[in-house]
């Protein structure tokens, strides 16, 4: 037990936990006069859930885990297809299964932390040679076939988030240059077939991951959603308007401010100051994480972290670039911040990885 | 097995890709801040300007519209508080439809009614609202209240609106208000309006409306995004319009309206020593309360459609011949010009001018002026009028103001037409035929007034020649910086002396008081103890031939009386048009009954009220009144000129509305 102390990783939970509080305050500002008035209780609620889970986690060792990774992905994918086949339909989009007890069970953000362990488990058993076309191809596969088949739900922005594992695992993994430019021109020409053919994406999706460049031109679907944001960062100003008295927010005019938009809330009442400091905690924290991998005690744990840290980067990017007008609305929430059970429970096991990792770093 | 193999590799990952990760972290939160600074610190002014035209609405204030009230301060136009409620499409756009049946249940509309005003605004622009229903019950008010939630697309808004007398009471003067129009709005007079305000669009309401409508407030309410108000920063208050008083007397107004009931015409009661209109009615009229609410489409083309013009304000509209009217005109000229003095006339029933026969009414024998002004005798001015010539005629005419507006200050008023050769030239290309100067010396032919005209001209005359610009609105009820702009807006003959020799005067004022007396063309409307004077006219509206070759029957004829009292220097003159009445003496009648209020209220107010003097031969109309609608009698088409005159004139009317 005396090592558990020693070894945790408190100054990453400290952050961690500094940004759930600002979680909190804002789910609880942008919720005020909603009739979602509370949530940030449920949010409470579920990171000290998440809390439990990653102590947990950080208890379990990683090279365990590793080992069940392959079988772990095969349940994956048989969940994945019940989905499919069975799950609840909600708003359109097939997400669910309904478990007995009435819990609601959505597969997606769990394969993420199995395709982590399995990418990582992949990549290491390719460490002793130098990557072929053909085991990238396979690596294409691992996380390309859960991906396809989330997009089916459909669901985007989860889909999304098992990229960046794949890319990690490939450009840590040894891919060279010249595979990487191969890479880039097929799934260019690969991936703008798909578009213009509209196989891939659904209309309501394409336009989506446009009208960011042109808010204008739909003004009351998405393209009405980012021009409300951008006016409630904007009006935020240095200083912010202050904790519950941001009118966009406030006033109901900024899109579901309490999750995939809560940094434009956080941003219009606490200001560039305030939006500032959330982005340096999360600085922190991603080079506290990058310093985990590089101390690892052997390849899969860095592996590990990095798939953490990669998908956590990813989310935050997207996110909030998507409320400064830099990036398409997917439906990726800002980890640590938006509300959600789902997103708080992945977020703090993959962290309990982390810790995992970390605290048998001098194992071996 | 597996974990040996596994524990067996120790490779760490390299170094530089490592380095590489924390460079992209660096860079990708840089290129966050970046976009953050460039929103919150460049360009925060922008955003913050949008973000308050988010929330702030600027919600009117709307102004309560000035009352009118007549000379001794009777409230003739109120106003009422009303809601109506609106439909907004922006609130609820997928589900209007299926919300139909729940509103026009609510709201106590037909359902395929409610349905047609949607469709009918299917195209408008998403932001229009829809007006659904005005003056709703407070039922219907407690329910758009109850159902917020479930129809957050029903809005409603409290408004004042126009509360005018019953049975189109006075409707010509007053007017109407209605909602601003689009081509108004374009208009640059219009400039300080704006979408939905509510304008005079006729009468005094039109004339004095920047005096009535006041100026609206507003109110910043702070708003969410679904519109509803969640508080409120400042106010505005409304400046309520200003109170109007009319030179109207109700009194008179009264008698006017109940003696024209059941006919077609217009009666205008003027103080000539001021101006002021002391009673104007029209008939047919209509109800402007059912313009203050938005009129119905069907309701509003009948009007439109009506033969006797509902709309048109005929005591200054009508542009008719005058008939034996005119005479007085033509005594004017004629005794001004030394010519009517010595005239002596042998009428045997007509007269053979230019190679035409002109009919007298009688055989009246020898004629003078004296004679010729009550007897009405159409030899002597036939004659009169080829001394005279249509030169001089139209001279002292147009001295009189006949052709010219008088410049009452209502909208729309008509000039007329006084004949001349110049005038014959211009219009028709044509020369005069000097047979047409012997009709129009009767009043007859081209020759057309309005009912204001005559009685700014006639009482002109009785009053030695001053005349005054007639208006319907004291001058002090004007505010001074406005009182200029109100002049140059109703330009017309206005104030204007025509000096007239004294014993010329007496001689025409005597011969109407004639006109009263036995042997007089309305003697049969003769009152008691009351100094009555004035004069006759019957004005052909098409020949005789000419309506039996149409095969109309009945009379074609317009029935005119001027009126006043005392004969010179008169307290009133009143002017009386019957529409298809037979004789002058017809509309003596509405005019002494005009006259006989008039006089029986002076002599009560100054206390002296004789004991009830034989009754006067009261109009018929008044004496069977009965409180009903009014409503047009059904008339043969006037002659073809009339007609093609009140056409023209109504549809300018239309056109403003």
């Amino acid at each position: 037990m005396r090592r558990f102390f020693r070894d945790f990783d408190w100054i990453l939970l400290g952050m961690v936990l500094m940004l759930s509080v600002i979680s909190v305050l804002e789910i609880y500002s942008a919720t005020l006069h909603t009739k979602f008035v509370g949530f940030h209780k449920s949010q409470m609620v579920y990171l000290s859930i998440g809390l439990v889970l990653m102590f947990a986690m950080s208890k379990v060792s990683y090279q365990w885990l590793l080992e069940f990774a392959y079988w772990a992905y095969g349940v994956s994918i048989a969940a994945l297809l019940a989905v499919l086949l069975v799950g609840t339909k909600v708003l359109g989009a097939r997400r669910w299964i309904k478990l007995p007890g009435g819990i609601h069970f959505q597969p997606s953000e769990w394969v993420k932390l199995v395709l982590i362990l399995t990418v990582a488990r992949y990549f290491w058993s390719l460490a002793s040679r130098k990557l072929t076309y053909k085991d990238i191809l396979k690596a294409f596969a691992l996380v390309g076939i859960p991906m396809l088949m989330v997009l089916k739900q459909p669901d985007l922005g989860t889909a999304l988030t098992y990229g960046p594992i794949l890319v990690c695992g490939l450009l840590l993994g040894g891919l060279r240059w010249k595979q990487a430019l191969v890479l880039g021109i097929v799934f260019g020409t690969l991936f703008s077939a798909l578009w213009f053919s509209g196989k891939l994406l659904k209309p309501y999706q394409k336009q989506r991951l446009t009208s960011f460049m042109s808010p204008d031109n739909d003004p009351r679907g998405s393209g009405y959603q980012i021009r409300q944001s951008l006016i409630a960062v904007g009006s935020g100003g240095l200083w912010g308007k202050g904790a519950t008295k941001g009118t966009q927010t406030q006033g109901d005019f900024l899109p579901i401010p309490y999750t995939d938009f809560i940094f434009a809330a956080f941003c219009e009442e606490h200001g560039f100051v305030g939006a500032a400091f959330v982005l340096g905690l999360y600085f922190l924290i991603l080079m506290r994480l990058i310093q985990n991998a590089q101390t690892a005690a052997d390849l899969p744990g860095s592996f590990i972290v990095m798939g953490v840290a990669s998908v956590m980067l990813f989310q935050i990017a997207v996110n909030v670039g998507m409320v400064i007008g830099m990036m398409p609305v997917t439906g990726i929430p800002l980890p640590l911040m938006s509300y959600g059970g789902s997103s708080v429970l992945y977020t703090f096991l993959a962290l309990g990885m982390v810790m995992n990792v970390r605290m048998r770093r001098f194992v071996n | 097995m597996e974990t040996d193999a596994l524990s067996g590799r120790n490779e760490k990952l390299p170094t530089g890709r490592l380095h590489a990760a924390q460079y992209i972290l660096a860079l990708v939160l840089t290129i966050l801040l970046v976009g953050l600074w460039r929103l919150q610190v460049l360009n925060t002014d922008s955003f913050r300007v949008l973000a308050e035209a988010n929330r702030i609405r600027k919600v009117p204030v709307l102004a309560p519209r000035g009352k009118i009230f007549d000379r001794e301060g009777r409230l003739i136009v109120d106003n009422y508080p009303s809601v109506s409620c609106f439909l907004l499409r922006e609130q609820n756009m997928q589900n209007v439809d299926a919300d139909l049946p729940m509103i026009a249940n609510g709201l106590h509309i037909p359902l395929d009614q409610l349905q047609a005003t949607v469709k009918r605004y299917q195209h408008a622009p998403k932001y229009e609202p829809i007006p659904v229903k005005e003056d709703i019950t407070p039922d219907e008010q407690a329910f758009i209240e109850a159902h917020r939630n479930e129809l957050p697309e029903l809005e409603t808004l409290d408004e004042q609106r126009r509360l005018y007398p019953p049975g189109g009471f006075a409707a010509h003067l007053i007017g109407y208000v209605g909602e601003v129009s689009e081509e108004m709005l374009n208009d640059p007079e219009y400039a300080e309006y704006e979408p939905g305000d509510v304008v005079g669009r006729s009468g005094i309401e039109k004339t004095y409306d920047s005096i009535l409508r006041g100026r609206n407030g507003s109110r910043d309410v702070v708003v969410d995004s679904h519109g509803r108000e969640i508080g409120h920063l400042g106010e505005t208050p409304a400046e309520p319009g200003h109170d109007l008083r009319l030179t109207i007397d109700l009194d008179l107004q009264k008698v006017a309206e109940q003696a024209l009931q059941g006919h077609n015409g217009a009666i205008v009661a003027m103080d000539p020593h001021t101006g002021e209109i002391l009673a104007m009615v029209s008939r047919p009229t209509f109800d402007p309360n059912a313009f203050s609410v938005r009129i119905k489409r069907d309701e509003w083309q009948q009007i439109l459609d009506d033969p006797n013009h509902p709309l048109l304000n005929k005591a200054i509209q009508a542009q008719l011949a005058p008939g034996s009217t005119f005479k007085i005109i033509m005594s004017a000229a004629g005794l001004q010009e030394n010519v009517a003095q010595g005239m002596h006339v042998f009428c045997n029933g007509g007269g053979t001018f230019y190679g035409h026969y002109f009919k007298c009414d009688a055989r009246h024998g020898m004629v003078d002026i004296d004679h010729a002004i009550p007897w009405s005798c159409d030899t002597y001015f036939y004659t009169l009028a080829q001394r005279l010539g249509i030169e001089t005629i139209a001279k002292y005419a147009g001295e009189f103001g006949i052709g010219e507006k008088t410049g009452i200050d209502l909208p729309e008023e008509a000039t007329g037409t006084m004949p001349s050769e110049e005038w014959k030239l211009r219009n028709y290309h044509e020369k005069w035929y000097a047979g047409e100067t012997i009709s129009v010396g009767i009043g007859q032919g081209a020759i057309a007034v309005t009912p204001i005209q005559l009685a700014r001209a006639l009482s002109g005359i009785a009053s030695g020649g001053v005349m005054r610009r007639p208006h319907l609105v004291f001058p002090d009820e004007i505010p001074d910086d406005q009182k200029d702009e109100y002049e140059q807006m109703f330009p017309g003959s206005g104030d204007k002396t025509v000096p007239l020799d004294p014993a010329n005067w007496e001689t025409i004022t005597d011969g109407m008081a004639a006109a009263t007396l036995p042997g007089g063309t309305a003697s049969a409307s003769h009152l008691e103890g009351i100094d009555f004077a004035g004069k006759t006219g019957t004005a052909q509206t098409i020949s005789h031939d000419e309506a039996t070759k149409l095969g109309l029957h009945g009379s074609q004829t317009n029935a005119w009386f001027v009126g006043m009292t005392p004969r010179r220097n008169p307290d009133i003159v009143v002017v009386a048009l019957w529409e298809g009445g037979t004789w002058g003496a017809d509309s003596a009648h509405l005019v002494a009954a005009v006259v006989n209020a008039y006089v029986t209220k002076q002599r009560r107010l100054a206390g002296n009220l004789v004991a009830e003097t034989p009754k006067p031969a009261a109009a018929p109309a008044a004496s069977d009144a009965k409180p009903v609608v009014p409503q047009g009698v059904a008339k043969p088409q006037t002659g073809p000129q009339g007609t093609a005159k009140l056409q023209g004139t109504a549809q300018n009317t239309a056109g403003t509305l």
